[in-house]
């Protein structure tokens, strides 16, 4: 499934809310969650999961080509930890 | 640093689009609840400029309990991994700088 199919199936079940509406809402959440990591934010969706930000510390890093050493500069990842609930249910059947 | 939960999400959506604050609640959980019946059904869902959500099915294999050394088998299990779409990323290491 995409974005679009997303918004279409929320459209779908929502039949009193014009498209566009529904566009936004879906943008908001993601664009709410987005802006929440970038600030270095948790969001916990209890249920569903959690997203955080990680850090991962400067190191020397290699060229694997080359075998040159260059120097990779400290960087944060966001990262997404499944809910137990959505997790058991994965698993089910 | 601070933690954002379901509140955070309906009240951006209710800030963002005219409905109550009650139907933005329930917007927000039926979009959360539509990514998750989609991944259980084993179809990934991929939001762009967001990052993808790929169910993976993992191999059963023998495990060991690091405390006692006891063997036990671990089922094989389906398993959710989020893969961060480049715009993200980069969203998020431009905040360090």
């Amino acid at each position: 499934m995409i974005k679009s199919e997303l918004i279409a199936k929320m459209v779908e079940n929502n039949p009193h809310l014009y498209q566009r509406d529904v566009e936004r809402i879906v943008g908001t959440i993601f664009d709410e969650i987005s802006t929440a990591l970038a600030k270095g934010d948790r969001v916990e969706l209890r249920g569903f999961g959690a997203f955080s930000v990680k850090c991962r510390p400067a190191r020397t890093g290699r060229n694997p080509r080359t075998g040159e050493t260059v120097e990779v500069e400290e960087k944060f990842v966001p990262y997404f930890k499944t809910g137990k609930d959505l997790r058991q249910k994965l698993n089910k059947g | 640093m601070s933690t954002k939960t379901r509140a955070d999400l309906s009240e951006a959506v209710y800030q963002e689009v005219g409905l109550s604050r009650n139907e933005s609640a329930e917007l927000v959980e039926s979009v959360l609840d539509e990514i998750a019946d989609c991944l259980v059904s084993g179809d990934n869902v991929k939001i762009s400029s967001f990052g993808s959500f790929l169910v993976r099915d993992k191999r059963g294999r023998i495990g060991r309990n690091p405390k006692t050394g006891e063997e036990v088998p671990i089922e094989p299990r389906r398993v959710l991994t989020f893969r961060p779409s480049q715009v993200l990323r980069e969203r998020i290491n431009a905040r360090s700088k």
